[in-house]
């Protein structure tokens, strides 16, 4: 029971600071809206004891990506949207998104929850050992995407060069 | 007690925020904050059908982890890419970023 109400208050945080993401005029706000949606969705992995991924959550996700993001901001001023942040094509978006998630939320009730469920977690241990044997090669590929990812947005971002 | 529905249908609920973000802003920097949400949607749907499915094996959890690398890896390229845009075009507005139309 507590953790349903703990369930709904993280939730809450997540889906509320999505909205904000999605809804504010203000770029900066919209950063920081981000990380509160980030860090419930922290909550929920803590909730269904996933407590490395709650912590990766928080390392990656409000250390530095949000820190990047506003980093980001402060290079472009953007004092340039002086009308709607919203595009034309925006009642559209609504639509759009609203009959997706009816679509989906029809289906995941009406197949409902199969028997027999049970809430098992992972120790950090086990998840450690599959990323070092099982799980080795996927790992050293992801090592290299973020070395290429690093040094391409070392080169994109510099200043000078050829334009 | 938390069933798997839970998590779904707030899985379901984020990645359709994002994607109205995605579809309807005009600024790369907030399509940009829009994806992370439908990425961290993905990630709620892949833990939840781990903790509650996958006897165990928490292959899931895994998969998660290498969603936030791609993830970070991403936004790293994204900001590098809308920084340069700025400085050549002095804008991020989507709607203005024509010169590969014809």
């Amino acid at each position: 029971m507590t953790s349903l109400v703990l369930f709904y208050l993280a939730g809450t945080l997540t889906l509320g600071g999505a909205v904000g993401v999605v809804g504010t005029r203000n770029i900066v706000h919209a950063a920081l809206f981000l990380l509160a949606s980030l860090m419930g969705v922290a909550g929920i992995y803590l909730l269904v004891f996933a407590e490395f991924l709650a912590l990766v959550q928080v390392l990656i996700y409000g250390g530095a990506i949000v820190i990047v993001v506003l980093f980001a901001l402060m290079l472009t001023r953007l004092q340039e949207f002086r009308g709607s942040m919203e595009n034309r094509q925006w009642p559209v978006a609504v639509v759009a998104a609203v009959v997706l998630f009816g679509v989906i939320a029809a289906a995941i009730v009406r197949t409902g929850t199969p028997a027999g469920l049970e809430r098992q977690g992972p120790g950090v241990q086990d998840i450690g050992t599959a990323l070092f044997t099982q799980w080795a090669i996927p790992f050293e590929v992801a090592s290299v995407l973020l070395l290429v990812a690093l040094i391409g947005a070392i080169v994109i971002a510099r200043a000078g060069g050829r334009d | 007690m938390i069933t798997l529905v839970h998590l779904q249908v707030l899985s379901a609920g984020l990645f359709c925020i994002g994607l109205y973000g995605v579809l309807a802003r005009r600024s790369a920097v907030l399509i940009l904050l829009a994806i992370e949400l439908m990425l961290n949607a993905v990630n709620v749907n892949l833990v939840g059908l781990a903790a509650f499915v996958d006897n165990g094996q928490f292959m899931g959890q895994i998969i998660a982890i290498f969603v936030i690398t791609v993830a970070a890896a991403e936004v790293g390229l994204a900001l590098a890419i809308i920084l340069r845009l700025y400085r050549n075009r002095g804008s991020v507005n989507v709607d203005q970023l024509n010169m590969m139309k014809w």
